[in-house]
């Protein structure tokens, strides 16, 4: 295959995402949850708070502070990963915080945590998009203020194409180049907020000009209002059992 | 949240009338519900609800090796993570003694039962075998997180396949159809003593006001055994006490083994 003619193993159009699964209302102990899919990417969220944040010296006596856990069941991917947080965990979980604190007004609850639990329940790429998507749909089932959503999805440049939302078989594209084997993917995940679409999140690993960045980011702009919609479609629809 | 001593008292009093909050009889289980195959990229899963309590128990093999004392038997590895995303009780960190307790009364039961025949699971005498990890994550816990973890645990290695080996080595993501080599399968139960009554499959206010509980682990082939036992929790039991609740697992763990039975024979395996 060329680098050109880059055509998506599962016969999607390069601006497609995956099949979406959004609902609300999943954890009954949580005071607001979510999950969200990006087809074989499933993640959960629950949220827990406002609440009194022990330590105490973490507090701030003017807002509330927001703090996001993600991580991976163990056999979530191929390779059995490691209980625990991980090195990844902790950079994921703090990217994750700064995607969604944008859009979430925590002032005036003073010395309190929002806590926010992130699980990848199954991965193939771009969990990361799916965890942020399944936090902010589980803060707002929460009724923690908040000024829009946010929305993530993972574009990458494969090959010379600009897609969205990679597979794990996507981000492991490899082209031919003089006998060897080279990496020609580029991944870039991104967020954005629904209101002014600002962006909360922007990754990026691989190598790419900034022309088709720019490309890019248009994209993902595009992608995530579409996702916004499902998120807010699927926060309506509040589980009744729930009080 | 904790519960508090005035629900304590109310669910301990009406339990001496036989009854519950929720209209069950003391030996009465919520609607279960298992699932299987849940989790593409495990050797095997699967998903049990009880009431309001979900588990998730997911089986990953990797070639390892072997004990010096039993070079050709396979290892088992059971873990569980009691995730703050499933209750308020839980807390980031490592491991507490809950998650650890939980973990080791699941092992023990499929361990002692011999459920997993481990001794089939050599791959090279002394030198490689399969080890096979059964992964415990709690999603929501309303009560009896330990029933409900080994069931999903049995249902996860009931349903699991090996995956492909190449050359002594495991192809990650690639599976056969061969399943595990298991022998009878083991049920268990844990019986909790609130006030002077036994109750089965609390809810999360009825543990609260539980002192004392016992799980047994059971198979039910032409004969009854009891292959693991743990009394756990600040209160102390008789010897009829502790013969009663072995009454009770035996009675109520074969109804349970018939609705698991039957549920696996619709059930394909991964």
């Amino acid at each position: 295959m060329t680098e050109k003619t880059y055509k998506r193993a599962d016969g999607r159009d390069p601006d497609e995402t995956r099949k979406i699964e959004a609902r609300v209302g999943v954890i009954k102990n949580a005071d607001g949850s979510a999950f969200f899919s990006f087809g074989g990417s499933q993640a959960i969220a629950a949220v827990y708070g406002p609440r009194q944040l022990h330590p105490q010296h973490l507090q701030n006596p003017e807002k509330c502070l927001l703090r996001c856990n993600y991580d991976m069941l163990s056999f979530s991917v191929t390779e059995r990963k490691r209980p625990g947080p991980s090195r990844r965990s902790a950079e994921i979980s703090y990217v994750t915080t700064k995607a969604l604190e944008p859009v979430l007004q925590l002032e005036g609850l003073p010395n309190t945590v929002v806590d926010v639990y992130i699980m990848i329940l199954q991965a193939d790429a771009s969990t990361r998009c799916a965890g942020i998507n399944a936090a902010a749909m589980a803060l707002a089932n929460a009724g923690i203020p908040m000024n829009g959503l946010v929305s993530a999805v993972s574009i990458g440049k494969i090959g010379d194409t600009i897609v969205a939302d990679l597979t794990k078989e996507e981000e492991d594209f490899t082209v031919t180049k003089g006998g060897e084997e080279i990496k020609a993917v580029t991944d870039i995940p991104m967020a954005f907020t629904s209101r002014g679409n600002k962006i909360t999140l922007l990754q990026l690993d691989g190598k790419i000009k900034p022309e088709e960045l720019k490309e890019a980011i248009a994209l993902g702009k595009k992608v995530c209002k579409k996702i916004a919609e499902i998120q807010a479609e699927a926060i309506k629809k509040v589980d009744k059992d729930k009080d | 949240m904790d519960t508090s001593s005035l629900t304590k008292k109310r669910i301990e009093e009406l339990l001496q009338e036989g009854k519950r909050f929720d209209g069950r009889k003391p030996l009465e289980f919520r609607k279960i519900e298992i699932e299987t195959g849940i989790s593409k990229n495990a050797e095997g899963s699967a998903r049990v609800r009880i009431g309001d309590t979900e588990v998730l128990v997911g089986v990953k093999m990797d070639v390892g090796e072997p004990f010096t004392d039993s070079p050709d038997s396979g290892a088992l590895i059971v873990n569980a993570e009691l995730l703050p995303l499933a209750s308020r009780k839980f807390e980031s960190g490592p491991p507490q003694i809950q998650a650890i307790e939980l973990a080791r009364l699941v092992d023990r039961g499929i361990r002692e039962s011999e459920f997993v025949d481990l001794k089939k699971l050599g791959i090279k005498s002394g030198e490689k075998v399969w080890a096979v990890f059964v992964d415990i994550y709690p999603i929501n816990d309303d009560g009896n997180l330990i029933d409900a973890a080994a069931l999903a645990a049995v249902a996860a290695l009931k349903t699991a396949v090996l995956p492909v080996l190449k050359d002594d080595k495991v192809q990650y993501g690639e599976f056969t159809t061969k399943g595990l080599p298991l022998k009878e399968m083991p049920i268990t139960i844990t019986c909790y003593k609130i006030g002077d009554s036994f109750v089965l499959d609390p809810t999360s206010q009825e543990e609260d006001s539980a002192k004392v509980r016992v799980t047994v682990t059971m198979t039910f082939d032409k004969e009854t055994y009891i292959h693991a036992l743990q009394k756990s929790g600040e209160g102390a039991l008789s010897e009829e006490e502790i013969l009663e609740i072995i009454k009770i697992a035996e009675t109520e763990g074969k109804k349970l083994l018939k609705r698991f039975d039957e549920f696996l024979k619709k059930t394909a395996p991964k």
